[in-house]
């Protein structure tokens, strides 16, 4: 089929059956049906599929626009650049690593801060990339959350994050595992001055972004059958040299062991957060 | 030098050398080998740094390095172990008690890793379980409640990863440990000795202090695990430990931690009383200084102190494309 391909994820670290399909021309065969649909009908149906609700991938500019009142909001942040802290080298650069992601995401890193009206009420939202560099974390994004979460606190406003990441950025080192503690020591002061926060954890979410912010959240859900996870599944499956069980770090498979408090239809999640913030904040 | 591999290139090298000396004819070959032998002694140099920092890697997961029961025995007196997380199980792998440092009340928590294989087994190679993270927040609150401080010993591969882990919610017992730490109103004192694992380590690891040991390490993945996903193979795990600057010396330089506390000439594990005599002095001092400090001045200090970990710069982006 000449129509659709693969995309490549270089530097996944934990790599899976590729979920991002992207077609040359009108259609995209749907993962999950092996049915083409029109690619206009998968856009309006927010990147659902229209006959079995596989829920594609989709950015971060597309999540924002999906959740603020008529899709407008503003961006602050955006210039947080990462300058390569530790000059870092595999097989190739870090530096020609974060310059191609800049040039095809158009963002310095891979989150974007966004603020704006919600249902009318004002929130703030950080929306992770999973195109730049598997939406790892490393100083930029660990300082955007740590800004936003103290937005929050300072204006006392709502805080939704919706995590879609490989976890901590190896090429940053050790700078990345602190942004763990970074952005969990402000979640500390969000948590205890009772401002809202909302974790939306979509395709994938792995490592240290679970292991911090990700599971944090006052409320975390879930998009449908999206990978879940601290350990990659082939870490794990190397270290217990067992097959994996079917559906092993799902959405569903979370829920169902008492890891996630709802799984949303992307459809559905911004009157999920309506309702939420509405039992949060109204008085 | 932009390939990876010192080792293959110093071998190239010196078959070029070999080749040419067997084979002067002119001054223009002489004038080569000089100019190859230059280059290989750079490589040697680029090579010997990495045995270095490969050596201090494997030093910090020596088997006769001291584990935490081993200071635990050295450095404070009636140590008394409280296990479980009263909700699931009791996890060998992270060991809390009750202690006394120099006459004062301490909590004590840190990984455990086993001597022989049956205690490796038994203390799963310091992995932890989400019940070990538990059982460690549990004990951290009984500390804050009676206001006792907190040291806390960070020496594992990992968390562990295994179907149980995840199911059990690994992830989340991290998480709210990191949050949960960096609230605490009593004073925290941690100290890598050996291995800081990534969120293994993390999740027992935010505190007002955070000293290594100098021959430990604390990175965000293991060189064998960098290897693997960024080389491809499992070969590259010196070049991954030198890129990824995890060495003591280095994270101090970075920032991220506040003290290298040196070792018995040889390492920790060829005198285990005297590392843990040089370990028990910066404790004393470091406890001293905090116990001198307000609560509020301390959480505002140990959040500053989070807060300032990265290195960013501020550029505008470009729109995608060009
Ligand atoms: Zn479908």
């Amino acid at each position: 089929m000449a129509w659709f391909k693969k995309e490549k994820q270089p530097i996944a670290p934990t790599p899976e059956e590729a979920r991002v399909v992207r077609t040359e021309g009108l259609f995209t065969k749907c993962p999950q049906c092996s049915r083409a649909l029109w690619k206009k009908d998968l856009e309006d149906n927010l990147g659902v599929c229209t006959k079995c609700s596989y829920h594609f991938r989709i950015s971060a500019r597309r999540r924002l626009e999906l959740l603020f009142d008529e899709g407008r909001y503003t961006e602050y942040g955006s210039d947080l650049f990462s300058p390569d802290p530790l000059g870092f080298h595999d097989k190739r650069a870090y530096a020609d690593r974060l310059q191609e992601a800049r040039r095809t995401t158009g963002l310095n890193d891979a989150v974007i801060n966004a603020a704006g009206q919600l249902s009318g009420r004002k929130v703030l939202v950080c929306a992770m990339e999973s195109n730049f560099i598997s939406g790892s974390m490393g100083c930029v994004v660990g300082e955007m959350i740590t800004l936003a979460v103290e937005k929050a606190v300072e204006d006392q406003t709502p805080l939704v994050i919706i995590s879609a990441s490989g976890g901590a950025r190896m090429h940053e080192g050790t700078f990345s595992l602190m942004q763990m503690a970074k952005i969990c020591s402000a979640l500390a002061r969000l948590d205890r001055l009772r401002i809202p926060y909302v974790s939306i954890l979509t395709d994938p979410t792995t490592g240290g972004v679970t292991a911090s912010f990700a599971m944090l959240g006052d409320l975390n859900i879930a998009e449908p059958g999206a990978l879940i996870g601290f350990a990659g599944p082939r870490v794990i499956e190397q270290t217990i040299r067992q097959k994996l069980p079917k559906g092993f770090q799902r959405s569903e498979f979370l829920m169902e062991r008492g890891m996630l408090d709802a799984i949303v239809d992307r459809r559905q999640i911004k009157d999920f957060l309506t309702r939420s913030l509405c039992f949060f904040c109204d008085r | 030098m932009n390939n990876s591999d010192p080792k293959a290139q110093i071998e190239l090298l010196q078959k070029r050398i070999r080749e040419l000396e067997s084979n002067i004819d002119s001054d223009s070959s002489e004038e080569k080998i000089k100019q190859l032998r230059q280059e290989m002694g750079l490589l040697q140099a680029e090579r010997d740094k990495l045995d270095s920092i490969w050596k201090k890697t494997q030093l910090a997961r020596h088997e006769k390095r001291p584990y935490t029961l081993d200071y635990i025995h050295r450095i404070f007196s009636d140590f008394q172990e409280i296990h479980g997380d009263r909700r699931f199980a009791d996890d060998p792998a992270i060991i809390c008690g009750m202690a006394h440092f120099e006459g004062r009340q301490v909590m004590v928590i840190g990984h455990q890793k086993g001597r022989d294989l049956k205690e490796r087994q038994y203390r799963n190679f310091g992995c932890a379980n989400p019940e070990g993270y538990r059982k460690a927040l549990r004990v951290m609150k009984m500390a804050e409640k009676y206001q006792r401080p907190l040291i806390t010993l960070v020496d594992t591969p990992g968390a562990y990863p295994s179907i149980g882990a995840e199911e059990r919610g690994q992830a989340e017992a991290i998480a709210l440990n990191i949050r949960e730490m960096a609230a605490l109103t009593i004073p925290i004192l941690v100290v890598v000795i050996g291995e800081g694992g990534s969120g293994g380590a993390l999740g027992i690891a935010v505190g007002d202090r955070i000293l290594m040991l100098e021959n430990s390490f604390y990175s965000v993945i293991s060189p064998e695990g960098c290897s693997a996903i960024l080389w491809k193979d499992q070969e590259h795990m010196r070049e991954a430990a030198q890129a990824l600057k995890i060495t003591a010396e280095d994270l101090l330089s970075f920032g991220l931690i506040d003290e290298v506390v040196p070792e018995p000439e040889n390492g920790a594990h060829a005198d285990h009383d005297a590392a843990a005599e040089i370990l028990k002095n910066h404790l004393r001092r470091h406890l001293e200084d905090l116990l001198a400090i307000d609560v509020e001045t301390r959480l505002n200090e140990r959040y500053r102190k989070f807060r300032s970990m990265g290195v960013i710069e501020s550029r505008a982006p470009v729109a995608a494309g060009r």
